[in-house]
């Protein structure tokens, strides 16, 4: 038989449906996995066996009387953002030490509804912000994957670097992840993954802590394409707990899959061919292009000319509401307290001691540019820049069904390799990702090739909003064209 | 626009982060480097541009003002740093 660890998450459903094995099987492996791996790669913040056991005992009895659901028996990582009710929920951070939340968010009780198996939670950057995971109160993630004849560490991309890295290593069969500014599509192309983020809305944020209130948007990793629209699909849909999510109906993306892009127009936007860029990244990128012309595909030049501002408008926008977002952590009815000599000690005490360096820099930055005197100079500005970038987005897909761009403009770098770089140089990794965070608009990473060091790349698709359809199928063109199949060599416990 | 030492402290002060004296130069640079940064947004023309509040163009929805969920107070109170018979324990905040 082959190994749980190669097998997609629709070879898992095939299995546990030809009764090749049970679902308890595959969670008593799964957990196995996860408990050798998290030495070497420490990608979960929480391994919950009992509940893997119990969940996967109850989809045996399910599937044996015929009732299995769309995600029966599969096991699936849950980034630590999400609560998952009576299980230890901290956004990697200190300040929510042992807070165990008695409620269920509704992107996990969605997948759980459709019979996914609950075994463990994955580490991240603190609070979601940054794009190596290194910032995690745990420690940083380990990316599986190695540069060829290196033992380096590499990081996993973040902030969603732990569903990364566990997905990676063959450990998981999907995970979730939330992208604010890139945090599932960077992470994606580190690992060799695939990573989608559907339009804004379209999977609720309620239960999922909050980072930036309108830049964030719950999705899935998956080994495939075609795996990461059925978890996108059991993911999303109307949730009146999150006034934001989107009320329509919520398509079959799997079928879209596998459809031809024959006719289709896709956009190569000038303005991502950044200077500087590895030629490894112009060169995959161009190779899509061509793969998607032999395809059927129409190529379209066009230009987004906001592309340069959406970065520095982001890094005004997402601190600011994560400033007021997490006002809420103030040591008195959950999480951790540090107790003062008076109440606003108190909360000075538990703040300073809770939240680590990056995520206090993006609440002072957050907060200063929503100081009197400064609101209009910044927030408001940004704000404006970024309905500039919305209409670029707007008038480009008035020409073309989808758009074609790398994913990072690097593989994945060595852990602590940019420790004392000024923190501009990590926040540019997102430069490609964060124009879809800024206009709500679907995009996915789709894994292309590799480097000349034998680390995986991504290419990234835009579709215009709720047309997630045209994203999947223009991610499957690319991912039967690349054949991309290579696995990081087996080196963890 | 630049920011000083003496900014730097008031910000924490409203931001309610004890003054982080080991690391205010390092600070202080940090969010000047990212302001320097962000200037570039100047150079973009917003003149009679509206600011998009919204990921979405959609009208937040209405619902009727009605109770629909509640009676937890066990649940409510569970992570509590400090509780007591049913209530938050909290230091003084009224003289």
């Amino acid at each position: 038989m082959t190994k749980f660890s190669d097998l997609t998450l629709h070879d898992v459903l095939a299995g546990l449906e030809a009764k090749d094995f049970s679902a308890v099987e595959l969670a008593e492996a799964t957990v196995s996995a996860a408990e050798a791996a998290q030495g070497d790669l420490n990608c979960f913040t929480v391994i919950d066996g009992e509940r893997a056991k119990a969940m996967a005992e109850s989809s045996d009895a399910r599937r044996a009387r015929g009732e299995a659901k769309l995600l029966d028996g599969v096991p699936i990582a849950m980034k630590d953002l999400f609560a998952v009710q009576g299980v230890e929920t901290t956004a990697s951070s200190n300040i929510l030490k042992g807070f165990k939340p008695e409620y269920e968010s509704t992107v996990s009780g969605n997948l759980w509804n459709e019979g996914a198996v609950f075994f463990g939670k994955t580490s991240m950057d603190e609070f979601a912000m940054g794009s190596s995971n290194e910032t995690a109160a745990t420690g940083p993630v380990i990316n599986p994957w190695r540069a060829q004849g290196s033992t380096e560490k590499l990081v996993p991309g973040g902030s969603s670097g732990g569903s990364a890295a566990a997905l990676a290593a063959g450990i998981s069969y999907g995970a979730t992840g939330t992208d604010t500014g890139g945090s599932i599509r960077q992470p994606a192309a580190f690992t060799g993954l695939v990573g989608a983020k559907p339009t804004y809305g379209r999977c609720s944020r309620w239960g999922v802590v909050a980072f930036a209130s309108s830049l964030d948007h719950p999705g899935p990793f998956g080994k495939t394409v075609k795996d990461t629209a059925l978890l996108t699909q059991v993911m999303s849909g109307h949730d009146p707990k999150d006034s934001t999510s989107y009320p329509g109906e919520v398509p079959n993306w799997v079928k879209a899959v596998g459809k031809s892009v024959k006719g289709m127009k896709i956009g190569v936007p000038k303005e991502y061919r950044m200077d500087g860029m590895p030629g490894e990244i112009d060169k995959l990128w161009t190779k899509g292009v061509e793969w998607l012309r032999e395809a059927g595909a129409e190529i379209v030049d066009i230009s987004l000319p906001m592309t340069k501002y959406a970065l520095p408008a982001y890094y005004i926008i997402a601190p600011a509401e994560a400033s007021s977002n997490l006002a809420r952590y103030d040591g008195m009815r959950y999480g951790v307290r540090v107790e003062g000599d008076d109440l606003t000690d108190t909360y000075e005490k538990t703040r300073s001691a809770g939240f680590g360096n990056e995520v206090q820099r993006r609440i002072l930055m957050g907060t200063y540019v929503l100081s009197a005197g400064y609101y209009d100079a910044y927030y408001v500005k940004a704000l404006k820049v970024r309905r500039k970038i919305f209409e670029d987005f707007n008038l480009a897909f008035e020409k073309v069904d989808a758009i074609l761009t790398p994913t990072t403009p690097s593989a994945a770098f060595g852990i602590g390799s940019k420790a004392d770089a000024d923190p501009i140089e990590m926040y540019l990794n997102d430069i490609f990702t964060v124009t879809a965070n800024i206009a709500g608009v679907p995009a996915i990473s789709v894994p292309a090739g590799l480097d000349a060091s034998g680390l995986p790349l991504g290419l990234q698709v835009i579709a215009p909003a709720l047309d997630e359809a045209a994203m999947f199928t223009v991610a499957g063109a690319i991912e039967e064209a690349a054949g991309f199949t290579a696995k990081p060599e087996k080196w963890w416990g | 626009m630049s920011v000083n030492k003496d900014d730097v402290r008031r910000i924490a002060t409203l931001a309610r982060i004890a003054e982080p004296a080991d690391r205010l130069d390092a600070l202080t640079g940090e969010l000047n480097g990212i302001l320097d940064w962000v200037e570039q947004l100047n150079e973009v023309d917003v003149d009679g541009v509206e600011p998009m509040t919204s990921a979405a163009p959609m009208k937040l929805p209405m619902r009727t003002d009605e109770i629909s969920d509640g009676g937890k107070r066990e649940a409510v109170l569970k992570n509590a740093p400090r509780s007591d018979d049913g209530f938050f324990v909290v230091p003084k905040s009224v003289e």
